[in-house]
């Protein structure tokens, strides 16, 4: 019911839907700006090359360059492919960063707010997107890794959960790309130096080498950091080890990770205009 | 309409603003505007870059909140009812909007999906929206090929595929080469003929001229005039007479010879040796009249003749100073006139 008023320029009242439909409405918008994020990704040749061709040249170069120098129980190539999976996971987030600026930049998600949409679309639609995106790019970097000498050795469930947990790792760096892409809003600013702290992140961890050769000062933070205790709980997945310690400490780092750039990222992209 | 419920009980005009007030930190950007849009009417708001346009814009279509004052669009309040404006107007920005890597045709059916149309219905909306865009060549094209005129006519389909009862173009034509600008023109002509109300933002007085039934000049975010494009023209003495002195020591010889054909101060530029008069729409015989005066004196004269006002022009007329300020430089091909250092 709307009020008729007789003062004219007393605004009209207009009832908001009811919860169901803004409900079915909000995923709708979700899987259609879902939808929108593949098809921009098919079609972009360098979204391609990074989500598909770099992981596989990482495998490639760190198997046979850097392999044959370091030696590892168990063998370089088992050792290396957690660690590989959690770096490319945390790199795909580039794509989100990027594509968040640029659409900010271009007035794209402006005109997303100016449509009778749920608001929270274009963030979930971006980060569901993703995890597809990033689930093709963990499978395409197994395939190869089993082409070139990897094996699971803990059994099937395991090596599920450890395919799952490079995935929740990589979502997780999303949140912080997102984030850092809404703050800066200028596509190469984040392209450049937006995103220079996932270097030493993926690097200083014990994805390509352990953490021992390291020297004494990086190896206290080389040790302690969420994509060591991540990559340690993947390989102990894959190759078999103890599991029950770092599955909790990668769960509470994700779980705080998220809940701190979560709400930031939403509040970015509320003040983003 | 798709835009929702009709406003039954709003009889008021299609935007209505009342001393709204807009600051980000240290910087007043809109200090009191007020607006009024009847229905089917067309606004050109005009000022230079900075000006307020775009806040303004942002504020009716829900992107920023006013500090003070209060906007209604169709009598829907920007601030309590934001979702309830969003169903009944459109944008199109500056930039255009769309996604290049995406076809024209896929642009707007994604657009269709997010105003929750069907999937006929979207359809056939794309359909109509690229042959009445003259796009439907391209349709199935990837956008990234497009024309710069061809990506702001998409850009404005894009903004109606819901049927949107107020329309809002901020600076639709910026950028545009002038054959594309006068296809724009046409696009947008013709949309108000049927009815849309608009409210169009533009740096160019000749763009507002074309399209708007009423102009609203602002400037450090307040209205320095409004009425129609010819009650403003005649407010700053409508075309303008321009010429130099090659001698610069007769430039004062020369003012007084003309001076009584200008309807207002005329504009000397003592370094050029440049002298601007309005002429109102004398004027065919103020330039008669002055090369017979300047002939007679035996003053000679460089670049003689009639020019229409710029928005310069109505700037200096208005407030004394020109609409470029320094630093701003991001217009793109207009004359700049009157200006002086």
């Amino acid at each position: 019911m709307t009020t008729t008023t007789l003062l004219p320029l007393e605004a009209v009242d207009v009832p908001a839907p009811p919860a169901g439909r803004r409900m079915r409405y909000g995923l709708a918008d979700t899987a259609t700006l879902t939808l929108r994020e593949l098809y921009i990704w098919f079609r972009n040749p360098a979204f391609i090359f990074f989500t598909l061709i770099q992981p596989v040249m990482f495998v490639l170069l760190f198997r046979y360059v850097f392999g044959g120098a370091i030696i590892v129980r168990g063998g370089y190539v088992n050792f290396l492919m957690p660690g590989i999976i959690a770096q490319s996971a945390a790199f795909a987030s580039f794509g989100t960063a990027i594509s968040l600026a640029r659409q900010l930049q271009k007035g794209v998600i402006d005109r997303f707010r100016a449509m009778p949409m749920a608001r929270s679309a274009v963030l979930l639609g971006r980060l569901v997107a993703d995890t597809l995106r990033l689930a093709v790019t963990v499978l395409v970097i197994l395939a190869v890794g089993y082409a070139v000498g990897f094996r699971f050795h803990n059994g099937a469930l395991p090596a599920v959960l450890m395919v799952l947990l490079g995935i929740v790792f990589g979502v997780t760096i999303c949140t912080v790309s997102a984030y850092v892409g809404l703050a800066i809003k200028d596509e190469e600013s984040v392209g450049s130096f937006g995103l220079v702290w996932l270097f030493p992140l993926t690097f200083v961890s014990n994805a390509f080498v352990p953490v021992p050769s390291m020297p004494g000062w990086l190896q206290a933070f080389a040790k302690n950091q969420p994509v060591t205790i991540v990559i340690q709980e993947m390989r102990s997945l894959a190759l078999g080890g103890p599991l029950a310690l770092h599955a909790w400490q990668s769960a509470l780092w994700l779980a705080g990770i998220i809940a701190v750039f979560v709400p930031l990222a939403v509040r970015a992209y509320r003040r983003a205009t | 309409m798709t835009g929702g419920r009709p406003a039954e009980t709003w009889h008021g005009p299609a935007i209505f603003v009342e001393g709204v007030h807009k600051s980000f930190g240290d910087v007043q950007a809109l200090c009191g505007i007020d607006l009024v849009v009847e229905r089917g009417k067309v606004l050109g708001l005009l000022g230079p870059n900075g000006a307020g346009k775009t806040t303004a814009v942002k504020i009716l279509t829900t992107l920023l909140q006013p500090d003070r004052g209060r906007a209604l669009v169709e009598g829907r309040d920007v601030v309590r009812s934001p979702a309830g404006v969003r169903e009944i107007i459109g944008l199109a920005g500056q930039s255009a909007a769309i996604q290049e890597e995406l076809t024209g045709r896929e642009n707007l059916e994604i657009m269709g999906r997010l105003y929750h149309l069907d999937r006929p219905t979207r359809q056939r909306r794309a359909a109509e929206l690229l042959e009445r865009f003259d796009l439907a060549d391209a349709a199935d094209r990837p956008t990234k090929g497009y024309s710069g005129g061809m990506q702001r006519r998409l850009d404005l389909a894009l903004s109606l595929v819901a049927q949107p009862q107020v329309l809002f173009l901020d600076e639709p034509t910026t950028g545009l080469d002038p054959r594309s600008r006068l296809g724009m023109w046409g696009v947008i002509r013709e949309l108000v003929s049927a009815g849309t109300t608009l409210l169009l933002t533009t740096q160019y007085l000749e763009e507002a001229d074309e399209l708007a039934d009423e102009i609203v000049v602002i400037d450090h975010g307040r209205v320095i005039a409004a009425g129609t494009a010819r009650e403003l023209k005649n407010r700053i003495g409508g075309d303008i007479l321009e010429f130099a002195v090659v001698e610069p020591t007769r430039l004062g010889e020369a003012l007084e010879a003309v001076a009584a054909l200008a309807d207002a101060e005329p504009v000397v530029d003592r370094e050029t040796g440049r002298l601007s008069l309005g002429v109102g729409d004398g004027a065919s015989d103020a330039l008669v009249e002055t090369v017979r005066r300047l002939d007679a004196l035996g003053i000679r004269t460089e670049g003689l003749g009639i020019r229409r006002p710029s928005l310069d022009d109505v700037f200096l007329a208005l407030t004394g100073h020109g609409a470029e300020e320094p630093g701003n430089g991001t217009d793109a091909g207009r004359p700049r006139a009157g200006r002086r250092h």
